[in-house]
């Protein structure tokens, strides 16, 4: 059996490096690229960002990420988005009171996290929903977060007629102490992603990984 | 829930080696920054930081060499710190491999630096490193220095800390220039100085001696503990500092 494939789309500058080894560590055959038709005919599809909201879509639209990434789902193809990979599914972002438009692919805002120490930043746990795939066997695993944004309420309203996404929480510490309850990963059907880093998450990250690969060729 | 206390060991990295001795079995090669990497991370390391001293342009292109293969066998956040003077070095960093870049001297000189840098990257890639020591006669009574604590930069830490956290830095690493070398513990009073002056995470660096030490650290205020000698010559394992911190309450992974 030949090992899914995964492209990681490359808009922007940071650590894409990791990312690459650790999908590859986790049994995928990795390309790093922006070419529209090699992210669309990949098995997978691993959207990363670092920085601004603003920078990061302007990045992705240079490339027609978002199509990409909408034609994908129209499909069932997987995508998983990563930290501001995550964030750009969203409808927008507001960053230093500037709000840039999203992917739209979920209703809902990226904001500041409203917590006594900003950047949330290093290991924590995450409040794993029953059924969830992507935390099978990692239920009770710390992931590794670094950022100063995020999705404090989620708005996607569902009916009985549909699919309710799994939604995974964490706080940047005790609500009562002022710490921020936020998405931390979402399970939408074909569309994963985390707010957390999986390829700097070691073992735990790896095995997210892993649970995100075996998705792949059964799409 | 909550986040967990980060452990960092530091290694000092010139022209591609670690400089400082190291005292661990089952290491091939205990100079080698990616093959001590990888025991830091098998003994539970939240993050690794590289310091590379190297002088010479030949040693930093090898560092950025040893920062590409230690990110793609080692899978927790890096930081790296040394030199950092521009955008495209902290650039150049991030493709290597880096996750976070600690500029010192740098933004002491030009202080933009910092807001450009978290323009471009955003602020969690900054780390902002400082090194303060006592000193009398400044508002705070803890001055910034340089060249490894031996001068004076002329600015008060305190201010220097709150201007940085302004500009966009993303965390600030401490280095107590006092208490480095001495494994006396921490620098509590700096420490809290610090946290109540700023926002974003404090990583406390210089004085460890015990694994007692630690706790201290993160009750006066500290989100991350760093240290170099005691690890590297295995008088505290990473492990045993993280069972301190745990039995004194604090959450680590």
């Amino acid at each position: 059996m030949t090992a899914p494939s995964v492209v990681v789309l490359d808009y922007g500058s940071g650590n894409l490096r990791s990312a690459v080894r650790a999908v590859e560590r986790a049994g995928a055959s990795v390309t790093l690229t922006s070419d529209f038709q090699e992210a669309l005919d990949a098995d997978g599809l691993l959207v990363p960002g670092v920085g601004a909201y603003a920078a990061c879509m302007a990045g992705l639209r240079a490339l027609k990420g978002e199509r990409i990434i909408g034609r994908r789902l129209a499909g069932g193809r997987p995508v998983l988005g990563i930290c501001v990979g995550m964030q750009i599914l969203f409808a927008r972002g507001v960053e230093h009171g500037v709000e840039t438009e999203g992917c739209d692919e979920w209703p809902g805002v990226v904001e500041r996290l409203q917590s006594p120490i900003v950047p949330h930043m290093g290991w924590n746990t995450v409040e794993v929903p029953e059924g969830s795939r992507a935390f099978a066997g990692l239920e009770d695993e710390r992931f590794y977060f670094v950022h100063s944004y995020g999705v404090r309420s989620w708005d996607l309203v569902t009916n009985d007629r549909t699919t309710a996404p799994l939604v995974t929480w964490t706080e940047t510490g005790p609500v009562t102490e002022g710490g921020d309850r936020f998405v931390a990963a979402v399970e939408n059907g074909p569309l994963w992603a985390t707010q957390f880093h999986p390829e700097k998450s070691g073992d735990a990250g790896a095995g997210l990984l892993r649970n995100w690969i075996q998705t792949l060729k059964a799409a | 829930m909550s986040l967990a206390v980060r452990v960092i060991p530091c290694l000092d990295v010139d022209g591609g080696r670690v400089v400082k001795g190291i005292n661990f079995q089952d290491l091939r090669d205990a100079g080698d920054p990616v093959e001590l990497a990888k025991v830091y991370d098998a003994e539970g390391a939240d993050e690794l930081t590289f310091l590379d001293i190297s002088a010479s342009h030949e040693g930093r292109a090898t560092t950025m060499e040893i920062v590409s293969a230690t990110a793609e066998q080692v899978f927790i956040p890096l930081t790296v710190g040394g030199g950092v003077a521009s955008v495209a070095d902290v650039d150049r960093l991030l493709r290597a491999g880096a996750d976070k870049v600690a500029i010192n001297t740098a933004a002491i000189r030009r202080p933009e630096l910092i807001a450009e840098v978290a323009d471009r990257f955003g602020n969690q890639v900054l780390v902002l490193s400082v090194d303060a020591r006592r000193a009398a006669g400044t508002p705070s009574g803890f001055e910034v220095t340089t060249h490894g604590g031996r001068q004076s930069a002329g600015l008060d830490a305190l201010e220097w800390a709150a201007r940085a956290a302004e500009l966009g830095a993303g965390e600030i690493l401490l280095n107590a220039m006092d208490a480095d070398g001495t494994e006396d513990g921490f620098d509590l009073d700096l420490i809290g100085a610090v946290r109540r002056e700023v926002a974003i995470p404090i990583i406390a660096s210089g004085g460890a001696g015990a694994a007692a030490h630690f706790p201290p650290a993160v009750a006066a205020g500290a989100d991350a503990v760093l240290a170099a000698t005691i690890f590297h010559f295995g008088k505290v394992r990473v492990g045993e500092a993280k069972d301190a911190l745990r039995a004194a309450g604090a959450a680590v992974r």
